[in-house]
């Protein structure tokens, strides 16, 4: 349904009064599709890049390079109606629903909005529908909708931006960070809410964050960014089980488990992450890998697609950016 | 069983707001750290986790907020009752503190190296200061000491940060280290180098450490106890393995159930239906009882006191009814 083909997006950074500008690649020729009712997770950590790939998608930036395709349309060659259709079709949650709501308006108007303007609806119309949304999010109008943002709680505000996200019936969420500033409890009502929503509406989704617990829930199938390229992508459920990039598995091993009985792994990466105005030459990971060789340090590698079990739900093949995937199977 | 390092009994923090007065953030918690051990303080925010580990050190982040009531004891000392000189002689002596933002806590116009120094100044030190900063930044793992040294904070990186910050509360060789949420606000890969450098400092030098964090993960990669807090109150509290095995309250039984981990690969997830209830609002009774499903109103009537349970203690009128998930089982 979406594409992004070879994406790359560069930021000029300006490095202080004397010392000029430079260019920052958030954005290393990344490729990405989600398919109609698909869930796909984005991971990476700061300075992935993931956030700068969303926003592409959402078509909030114009990509340096590469070509984002909705319907197999270039959104550049997008006029009219056809432009119209995509804004409604594909919409964004945000992580700081603080920022993203308009703290002057009530949250009705916030919802209602986009069903005047993208659906076209009366004000009467709007406002009822706007009332359905917000019971749908679990939120009664009665008590809400002339409330202002600040009277809300964090969760009962990401409820909202879900509200007004789905008030253009779209075909596509890509939601960077939704949950990532709500308690865990709080956390879990909204990815329960997301997920009934998407099964009832049949809505793809684009899943940003950080967080492998929440991406191995919710997704079917999962990419792996590291500073501003792409790692590792496959079926969730495979690439959680079986990593095949060091860097995944780095990732996987880092990551607390709120078990007491699982040993805890031993090995840690090294340093961080690299800044991305001086990205390390051949494999981006190369300075923190463990099975770094000489062949690291001068060549990109390619992507290379391996075979992947028959998988009932036909979750996709994976693909893994690294010299030696074929021979990492085994950590 | 040795003395308590800390013993921090029937502690009320209360803040003011503007028209309503003094109002309890931590109401009646007590815990216990021993020398050398890692102990947990988890919750959701608001539960007045951080606001308890403030009140140890008195070290508000506001003006408008005091310990009303309770004591204090670190080492057979009330710091709850010392003098604020004697409370200055504690601070980043005896007792260490680190932070979520070291960004916020590390003084731009200062060099790391005159950082780490600034404790050993502050206390009467015998060594070789020069010497020891060095030592320091050897032990936490930064690059290049004499280089170190002389950087300033924008020029090392988020997790350099960090370890210089833990370097500077560090320096005096504290008993207790107090750290607030220390790997919240960096990435996965380097928050498992912060954590396992911190289990390194307590195996190597005995420093007990209380951890505050919501993330239940980081506490049993790291803790050897836990308390776990709702609303202001202490609601459980137990060893590691028995509290994630078999936790006794419904809140913590429900707060372990909504935790996605790696692991959880089914699509089964638990919310706790409800919200967390505001300070100005607290339900009588016990707080959780909103929200429980085997409330029932002798609850909402009086609050409950912990009991021990288990190796440990849990504040629920039910117990009877927890050895089993409530959860899953419903209401009886």
């Amino acid at each position: 349904m979406i594409e992004g083909i070879d994406l790359a997006r560069d930021f000029n950074v300006s490095l202080g009064l004397l010392r000029g500008k430079a260019t920052l690649r958030a954005v290393d020729h990344v490729s990405l599709h989600v398919a109609a009712g698909e869930t796909v997770a984005l991971v990476g950590e700061s300075g992935s890049g993931k956030s700068t790939l969303g926003r592409m998608l959402l078509g909030l930036l114009p990509p340096s390079a590469g070509e984002v395709r909705y319907e197999g349309q270039p959104l550049r060659a997008l006029r009219g109606a056809d432009w119209r259709r995509y804004r409604a079709d594909v919409q964004a949650v945000f992580q700081d629903t603080s920022a993203s709501l308009n703290p002057r308006r009530v949250i009705a108007d916030a919802v209602a909005a986009p069903l005047r303007f993208n659906l076209g609806l009366g004000e009467a119309a709007a406002r009822q529908q706007a009332g359905e949304l917000l019971q749908r999010v679990g939120l009664d109008p009665a008590v809400f909708a002339r409330r202002y943002p600040h009277q809300l709680s964090g969760g009962q505000r990401q409820r909202v931006g879900l509200a007004r996200a789905l008030a253009s019936r779209p075909r596509l969420i890509v939601a960077d960070e939704p949950v990532s500033a709500l308690d865990v409890s709080v956390r879990a009502q909204a990815l329960k809410l997301m997920i009934d929503l998407q099964a009832e509406m049949n809505l793809a989704m684009l899943f940003i964050t950080h967080d492998l617990g929440v991406a191995r829930w919710i997704a079917r199938r999962v990419v792996v960014m590291y500073l501003g390229a792409l790692v590792e992508e496959g079926p969730a459920a495979r690439v959680f089980a079986a990593p095949r990039h060091p860097y995944t598995r780095a990732l996987i091993a880092a990551a607390p488990v709120p078990d007491p009985e699982r040993p805890r792994p031993e090995r840690l990466l090294r340093d961080e992450i690299p800044s991305p105005l001086a990205p390390p030459s051949g494999c981006r990971f190369h300075p923190r890998c463990p099975l770094a060789q000489a062949i690291c340090k001068t060549r990109v590698p390619e992507r290379l697609v391996l075979p992947e079990p028959a998988d009932a739900n036909g979750a996709g093949e994976r693909i893994v950016a690294c010299h030696f995937a074929s021979e990492t199977q085994e950590s | 069983m040795s003395a308590p390092l800390l013993d921090v009994r029937g502690l009320v923090t209360e803040v003011r707001r503007k028209g309503r007065g003094w109002t309890p953030v931590v109401d009646d918690v007590s815990l216990r750290i021993d020398p050398g051990e890692i102990v947990g303080l988890v919750g959701e925010s608001g539960c007045g986790k951080s606001m308890t580990a403030f009140s140890i050190l008195r070290l508000f982040p506001t003006p408008a907020a005091r310990v009303a009531r309770g004591e204090v004891i670190f080492k057979g000392r009330d710091l709850a009752a010392a003098s604020p000189d004697a409370l200055r002689r504690v601070r980043g002596g005896e007792i260490g503190m680190i932070f979520q933002d070291p960004s916020t806590f590390l003084d731009p116009l200062h060099t790391i190296g005159a950082q780490i120094e600034e404790p050993l100044r502050a206390h009467p030190f015998p060594g070789d200061r020069r010497a020891r900063v060095i030592e320091l930044i050897q032990q936490m793992g930064l690059p290049d000491p004499e280089a170190m040294v002389r950087r300033y904070p924008h020029q090392i990186s988020g997790g350099q940060k960090q370890r210089a910050l833990i370097a500077t509360a560090m320096a005096c060789s504290p008993s207790l280290l107090i750290a607030d949420e220390p790997t919240t606000a960096l990435d996965v890969t380097v928050q498992a180098q912060i954590l396992s450098l911190m289990r390194d400092l307590r195996a190597r030098s005995g420093t007990a450490i209380l951890l505050i964090t919501h993330d239940l993960g980081v506490v049993t990669e790291m803790c050897d106890r836990v308390y776990v807090m709702y609303a202001g109150k202490v609601v459980e509290s137990n060893n590691t393995r028995v509290l994630f095995r078999a936790p006794r309250h419904p809140y913590t039984q429900g707060l372990l159930g909504s935790t996605l981990s790696l692991e959880t690969a089914s699509r089964e997830l638990f919310a706790i239906p409800g919200t967390l209830p505001s300070a100005d609002a607290m339900p009588s009774g016990c707080r959780f009882a909103p929200r429980c499903p085997i409330a029932q109103p002798a609850c909402a009537a009086s609050a409950p006191s912990l009991e021990v349970v288990d190796d440990g203690c849990a504040a629920c009128h039910r117990l009877a009814l927890t050895g089993r998930n409530v959860w899953r089982e419903g209401a009886a």
